[in-house]
């Protein structure tokens, strides 16, 4: 039996440093930012670039939970994430005379997140019954879907009300009405509430989020289902459930993150949340390590501004940061790189 | 009679999904990975058939086997390069190093090339075959017909061969393969070069039918052909031809007679519908569960 | 294994985030030193700062590319002439608007003073309220759609006031094109439209040409739209021939309108064909079989092979540089820096005025001045931003643009 450990013990516990880590490290980041920019030490480029981040790192986030803890290789984030994003403009659009920003931005995401934690549910009953690559592909089909529904969605409002049409636009405004989503040219004129400090409490939300579930008995059997499915089963673990519980968890975080996006930016089209857009989450989450959260924190960080720093490269940026890529998987997968790891791990553990 | 002119050139357009599917599904059953840079090694394919046609004018019987032989060669050397260090590591491990050389080729070839688009040169004749009031298009029998006996040659070629044997073992199980003394390395480098010869002929197909070269040419028609893959069940050579063919009509049909605007959402909707019903796709084999 | 990254984490995380933070940072900036050490001397010989971004990667790079070039050859004209020097910086942004308004950070970071916005219309549609609000002056060379000039792009009310086109506005085509087809029955009568329904530009265009049909009592029988990199027109062809439309009007770019005209020649459908200025290209298009685009109509303000000084000279020093022919990509953007040319040598504009001062000065130039260029004579621009411009009927005959007497 364990010994009671005080608070001190609890944070430094090995089963909870990486959670200690993560809150330090987004504290830390954000106390750094928020200096620099109001003593004007942040360039231009990277003041644009704080809100953008942070919902990548939500994304990231939720998308972890689903590939690297529950196993499932999920290439339909942006999807969700189209769906939290046009949701919250709709509403922050509606609502744009009658509530203030902040709590606008606050109800925008509860609501973005909630929406997409039930489509994820719906679109979870049919993915989840596949396994692999087959649900891999049909997570992507998802994707695609959700974007051309959207592409073919028309929202507008007036005094009489909500107006919402498909395929074609049929509404007339009365006067003074506006139109929130245009089809394919998706929202305009957005108001753009979104803004940094939002984006960072987000992203403690999404921790605590994920901490908890990963170190409740959900996340455990989690953890069973994916490593050996028949034996999670057997001890009577539903892996359709704990799967599922994943696949909604992560999707709505990417709903909120969606949303914070979708009102950074004055315009958005939904093609912006295209398959290439899921790849890079994805990117994010493999290169920064399979369930390990920190290392999606820092990934996502370094690999979004990454092309942003090459920009001096022009037409050549896109090509290093490919190389890059490459090279980061060819030297985190050297064999004897890692023997070189494994023995530097073990002599550590003979020191303590 | 619409109707079958929209069938016969949904088979034209699936006759391609269903080469490049086919490349797909060969490096899947064999390698067991996704290799996502399969449509820009069309795209590669694409380029030096239309430099061989314009720049060096040489005939289109010419042009096939030199950007067949281009891309057989990069295809090994990617192989070599980015996949076979990783042959150990995770399947997203390989899945990311495929996104990376993606990204690589489509990038290379915008600084080579440009951006703008170039035409490719009418390869075939414009007429049409006149079988009463149905008219099909030489372009669209010459793909099928291409299509077909790229299909019988790689069948004769993996059932009947020696090679194809040996490659068979190495999809059924790779550490048996290699006790039996079959070099496994050489096979799966084998796997891409015909994955990616018949990445070419694609190309070549494609650019037929959609005149148009430009750097991000292949994601479209890959991200296509890699769900018909899918749909026809992965790692099936059968499965990949039923399969394209398959996502080619449906593609046509329901822009012919649904609508042009959800086309997307309709091809992709079918898609899981059918893997609902057989979760490893159309001819796909059924999983086993090892305990 | 766990154990031990979480202790390397632990060591790297606050390097890493250091390391990523001061090379952001405005002063630490590895990347942006170059930029700044070059604004510093640029200083000194008082050049003036244009920005811009625009796609120089991914699917629409093209057009950036030769927004880029034609600046860049405009301002090197210009420095090589004497008087007021410039200085052309180019940002990348992928045709995203996200990445506009990342590029327009660095442009900022980079010292600009005045803007050529974006070359295309979504992200600039996305930027433009940021230089609204920071009161920067921006004339496109490109970006066509109302919302780059209005708040409310859909009704065209409240102009941003700074942000003027060199382009047609997409509006102004579509009411030309349907007027000169409803007054021109000899063309056809029966009209199809094919537009890309999820691009500005394109959807811009048809909207107001199927009002102003509507107005002149123009007959549309078949309407079909694509979207994203479709490249197969042939459902849309066949529709609009079982319809009986002999005229097909084409508010595209000039790549998907090469693949219609291909595919319609293929199944022997052959009625008029009717673009707009996004159809410029499809001559210089390479290996394009320029015979299918005989006795296509189109509205264009540019054309490579004019005859006139002016152009026969760009192009051949265009051809010269970048070993390609202009487009009206390119021709746009070199007017856009030689109009900010005159109207900055009219304004007595000087590279250490504040942006804003710069921005109020060349709002009065604009409404007031009167710009010849390649793209047009005697352009003059309205209080909104929109350039005011008459659109040429041309069609094609023997491979060139011949002018369309009205």
């Amino acid at each position: 039996m364990t010994k009671k450990k005080n608070l001190f013990q609890i944070l430094v516990d090995d089963r909870h440093r990486a959670r200690t880590i993560s809150y330090t490290m987004v504290i830390a980041a954000y106390i750094i930012v928020e200096a620099m920019l109001r003593s004007g030490n942040l360039s231009n480029l990277f003041i644009n670039l704080l809100v953008p981040v942070t919902c990548y790192m939500v994304a990231a986030i939720g998308l972890n939970l689903n590939v690297g803890v529950s196993g499932e290789l999920n290439l339909g984030q942006a999807g969700f994430m189209a769906i939290g994003a046009f949701s919250g403009i709709c509403l922050s659009g509606f609502f744009a005379d009658t509530i203030p920003a902040v709590p606008r931005l606050m109800l925008a995401i509860l609501f973005g997140a909630l929406l997409t934690a039930l489509m994820g549910f719906l679109i979870g009953i049919p993915v989840l019954k596949l396994q692999g690559d087959y649900l891999a592909i049909v997570t992507l089909a998802f994707g695609e879907i959700v974007k051309n529904l959207i592409m073919n969605l028309y929202v507008g409002f007036d005094r009489t009300g909500l107006k919402v049409s498909f395929v074609q636009q049929t509404f007339t405004l009365e006067e003074g009405g506006r139109i929130l989503l245009n089809g394919p040219m998706g929202s305009t004129s957005t108001q753009k509430i979104s803004t940094f400090t939002a984006g960072m409490i987000l992203v403690i939300i999404a921790l605590a989020i994920v901490y908890n579930l990963l170190y409740s008995r959900h996340g455990r059997a989690i953890m069973a289902a994916r490593d050996n499915r028949i034996a999670a089963e057997s001890v009577g673990i539903s892996v359709s459930r704990t799967k599922m519980l994943a696949f909604v968890v992560s999707a709505s975080l990417a709903g909120a993150a969606g949303v914070l996006y979708g009102l950074n930016y004055s315009t958005l089209i939904v093609s912006k949340f295209d398959f290439n857009t899921s790849i890079l989450i994805l990117v994010y989450v493999v290169l920064g390590g399979l369930g390990n959260i920190n290392g999606t924190l820092i990934a996502t960080v370094i690999l979004f501004l990454l092309p942003e720093m090459l920009r001096s490269l022009q037409a050549y940026r896109m090509l290093i940061y490919a190389v890059i890529l490459i090279l980061i998987m060819l030297i985190t997968n050297n064999q004897s790189l890692r023997a070189g790891l494994q023995s530097l791990r073990n002599r550590g553990k003979k020191d303590e | 009679m619409r109707f079958l002119s929209y069938l016969m050139s949904g088979l034209g357009l699936g006759s391609v999904y269903a080469i490049i599917a086919l490349g797909y599904t060969m490096v899947y059953g064999i390698a067991k990975m996704l290799n996502f840079a399969h449509g820009d090694i069309i795209m590669i394919g694409a380029y030096v058939s239309f430099f061989a046609l314009t720049r060096f004018g040489l005939p289109v019987l010419a042009a096939v086997p030199a950007a067949m032989a281009v891309c057989t060669v990069l295809g090994v050397l990617i192989e070599r390069m980015a996949y076979k260090p990783l042959r150990q590591a995770t399947s997203l491990s390989v899945l990311i190093t495929a996104i990376g050389v993606s990204y690589f080729l489509q990038n290379a070839a915008q600084i080579l090339w440009s951006s703008s688009t170039k035409v490719f040169p009418a390869v075939i004749s414009n007429g049409a075959l006149q079988l009463g009031e149905l008219s099909i298009s030489y372009l669209t029998l010459v793909t099928i017909l291409t299509c077909v006996v790229v299909m019988v040659c790689l069948t004769l070629f993996i059932n009947h061969t020696k090679t194809g044997s040996a490659m068979r073992a190495c999809a059924e199980d790779k550490g048996a393969a290699m006790l039996m003394g079959i070099n496994v390395n050489r096979i799966i480098s084998l796997t891409f070069a015909i994955g990616s010869a018949l990445a070419a002929i694609a190309a070549i197909l494609l650019c037929a039918s959609y005149p148009q070269v430009f750097p991000t040419l292949g994601s479209m028609p890959g991200i296509k052909a890699f769900t018909a893959a899918v749909f026809g069940g992965i790692g099936s050579i059968p499965g990949a031809f039923v399969g394209g063919l398959l996502l080619g009509i449906i593609e046509i049909l329901s822009r012919a007679y649904i609508s042009t605007q959800l086309s997307d959402a309709i091809v992709f909707g079918v898609l899981v519908v059918v893997l609902l019903i057989k979760p490893t796709g159309i001819l796909g084999r059924k999983l086993s569960e090892k305990v | 294994m766990k154990k031990f990254f979480s202790k390397l984490l632990a060591a790297g995380v606050c390097t890493v985030m250091a390391v990523s933070l001061a090379a952001c940072g405005g002063s630490g900036s590895s990347d942006s030193k170059p930029a700044e050490t070059a604004a510093v001397e640029e200083e000194e010989s008082t050049a003036i700062v244009i920005g811009c971004s625009g796609p120089l990667t991914g699917d629409a790079a093209t057009y950036g590319v030769a927004v880029q070039n034609g600046a860049n050859m405009a301002v090197d004209e210009l420095n090589e002439k004497g008087g007021i020097q410039f200085k052309f910086v180019m940002e990348d942004d992928v045709n995203d608007a996200e990445k506009a308004v990342s590029a327009y950070g660095s442009l900022k970071d980079q010292g600009m003073q005045i803007s050529l916005l974006t070359v295309t219309s979504t992200p600039a549609a996305a930027i433009a309220p940021t230089y609204q609000e920071e009161k920067t002056f921006a004339l496109t060379p490109s970006a066509s759609s109302p919302s780059v000039t209005f708040h409310d792009g859909v009704n065209q009310v409240d102009p941003f006031g700074n942000i003027f086109q060199m382009c047609f506005s997409d509006p102004g085509q579509g009411q030309g094109s349907a007027a000169y087809i409803a007054t021109h029955p000899e063309l056809g009568t029966k009209v199809a439209i094919i537009y890309k329904n999820d691009d500005n530009y394109s959807t811009g265009i048809y909207d107001t040409f199927k009002a102003q049909a509507a107005q002149d009592n123009l007959e549309i029988v078949y309407e079909g739209a694509f979207s994203g990199t479709a490249n197969d027109f042939t459902v849309q062809l066949q529709a609009a021939q079982d319809k009986g439309a002999d005229l097909v009007f084409l508010p595209i770019y000039y790549q998907p309108a090469s693949l219609i005209l291909n595919q319609a020649n293929a199944m022997g459908y052959a009625p008029t064909f009717f673009g707009v200025d996004g159809m410029d290209g499809i001559l210089t298009l390479e290996g394009f079989d320029t015979s299918l685009a005989e006795g296509v109509y189109l509205l264009t303000p540019f054309n490579a092979d004019g005859q006139d000084d002016l152009t026969r000279t760009f192009t051949a020093r265009y051809k010269m540089h970048y070993n390609e022919t202009p487009n009206q990509f390119a021709a746009d953007a070199y007017d856009c820096i030689f109009a900010l040319a005159q109207a900055c040598e009219a304004a007595g504009i000087t590279n250490d005025m504040s942006n804003e001062e710069i921005c109020q000065k060349l709002v009065e130039q604009f409404k007031t001045m009167e710009f010849t260029g390649l793209t047009g004579t005697g352009m003059v621009w309205d209080e909104n931003g929109v350039v005011n411009k008459v659109p040429h009927a041309m069609v094609i005959k023997n491979g060139s643009y011949v002018g369309v007497d009205d």
